[in-house]
Formats: C-alpha cells, structure tokens, sequence
C-alpha cells in the first residue's frame, strides 16, 4: 500500500463484512507519531483464528488461500519502529460483548514511514460502501481535531435516503475537505 | 463551509426520487474493493465513477457499488459494469481517468470500451 489510508480502508472493509453494526476509527497523531484504532463491533475471531491472521496464508476470501490486509498492515508499522495490535472476541465464544479492535502505531521520523496519503478519500469510499453501518471518525493532531459521524448525518437526512447516493458522498467530501483545511 | 445543515437541504431535493431510485437504477457499476483492488488503486476508481454520475447528474438511473476480490487480483482495478438485461462487462487495470472514460462512452453512449476489458487484457 502505498498510503495509510488506504491500509485503513482495507481493514475497516473486514470490519464491514463482519456484520458490524458500528466502526469507530481514531486517529491520534503528534510530531513524531501516527496512531490509529479500528474497533468494530462485528462477528469478531475466534482465539484460533486470532492467533494465526497476520500470516499471509491466513484469510476469509473464498478465492483463494492467501490474504495480505492484515500482514501488511503490522509490517509497514513494525517498518518504522511502531507496533500493531490485535484483539478480538467472536460473537459465539462471546455473545454479549463481541467484535475486533486493530491498532497500529507508526514512527514518522523514519525513513520507511509511509505518509497517511488521501483520508478523506479512504471516508467516502467507506461511507459509500456502508449501508446501514456506523461509521465514527476522530483525527485528532495536536492542535486541531476533524471528526464526523454518520448517525448524525443519519439524523439530519432522515428516513429513505441512503448515505450511498452520490449526492450525500459529494456532501461528505466537501465537509471533509472544508474541515481539513479550516484546521 | 460545509456544515450538517446542507444535508437537510439535499434531504428536501431528494424527498421523493429515491423510492423510483432504489427499484429503477438499469445501470450498476460495481468496483471490487478487497485487499487487492485497494493497493492496485480502486479507491480512487470508485470516487470517479462517484463523481462522474453525480456531475451528470445521472444519480437515479446509475448505481455505483463495491465488492470484494472478484479473483483476478493481477488484473485489478476491476470494475464490472452492468446495463440493463445486457451481458455484464468486466473492465481491468482501472485507472481514474479510464474510469470517467468508461463512463462518458459506455454508461453514457452505450458503446463498450472494448479495449480496458477483460476479453481484451487476457
């Protein structure tokens, strides 16, 4: 990948395809550091499959036996000095309190950091593929903060209309862009 | 300055469209947005075809969605396109700038952009 946002959109796509119901990404950056969160409240993974999914020959695609989102995700961070977590608990080990929490903490003096690259694109493409997932956003830098979520877009849309059409994207971007460069 | 209130605005514009919308969209174009469509640069493959039915303001009758590994992973981006009861059409190695290509003279005119198909890659 070559940018950080695009590693955030792969993994929030898991995310979405464990039948969340609601994604929280947090974006914590200073001087020297980029720290993201994406906490899910999905299917979560079994201790078994935890143990084993950042081998690339781990994955839940059907196509085939090889999957790179998440190993290459703990690279680029482990690249740069940072670290990368993983915690999940799967809806049938844990029926009350399930879902998976994937972090990752990135030096960004060093020289194989790779820069976080186009968010707000990584949003859009989020939003848009969301349907009726949650999705909450917080940047938060040191001194500023862009944040949004879709329940309140949710609120002010009201019923029928859906976050996917293009017009509400068009929106999101703009606010977006507008936050980025007011901060 | 864009603020949550202009949502209500596009809410009252669209108050009405999206019930023929959600039955009547005869185009979908469909981006594959796993791992490997992403690091091949999907993403911004989407967001023109995103921005390309909103400027025309084709909205209602084109419906733009993502899925996941269509299994061709070396010929991603793949986008496939489907219009109407017509076969479906698989376009590879997307770029953004094909994207609005596609989008001016298939979705548009009706006329297949042969050369960025699969037929034409394999």
């Amino acid at each position: 990948m070559k940018e950080l946002s695009l590693n955030i959109l792969d993994i929030a796509q898991n995310s979405l395809r464990a039948n969340s119901t609601h994604i929280e990404i947090d974006l914590t950056e200073d001087k020297t550091s980029l720290c993201f969160t994406i906490r899910d409240d999905g299917c979560g993974m079994t201790p078994e499959f935890l143990s084993r999914v950042t081998d690339p020959f781990s994955t839940t695609r059907t196509t085939r036996s090889v999957g790179l989102g998440l190993p290459f995700l703990k690279m680029q961070a482990e690249m740069t000095g940072g670290c990368f977590s993983i915690e999940s608990k799967a809806k049938q080990i844990s029926p009350e309190l399930h879902g998976t929490v994937v972090s990752a903490t990135f030096i960004k003096t060093h020289i194989d950091f790779i820069p976080l690259g186009n968010i707000v694109d990584t949003l859009c493409a989020l939003v848009m593929g969301a349907g009726e997932v949650d999705v909450t956003f917080v940047h938060r830098m040191p001194e500023r903060e862009v944040s949004f979520s879709t329940r309140e877009m949710r609120e002010m849309l009201g019923e029928g209309i859906p976050l996917s059409a293009p017009e509400v994207i068009a929106w999101l971007r703009e606010y977006l862009l507008d936050a980025y460069a007011a901060a | 300055m864009k603020t949550l209130a202009d949502l209500a605005a596009i809410r009252d514009k669209m108050k009405g469209k999206v019930a023929i919308r959600e039955g009547s969209s005869d185009t979908r174009i469909v981006v594959g947005m796993a791992t490997c469509g992403i690091a091949a640069g999907a993403r911004p493959v989407l967001n023109a075809f995103v921005e390309a039915v909103n400027d025309a303001a084709m909205t209602d009758s084109v419906m733009v969605t993502q899925t996941g590994c269509i299994g061709i992973c070396r010929l991603e981006p793949v986008v496939e396109v489907y219009v109407g009861n017509e076969p479906k059409v698989t376009y590879v190695k997307m770029t953004p700038e094909k994207a609005k290509e596609v989008f001016a003279k298939h979705i548009k005119g009706g006329a297949v952009v042969t050369e960025y198909t699969v037929g034409s890659a394999e």
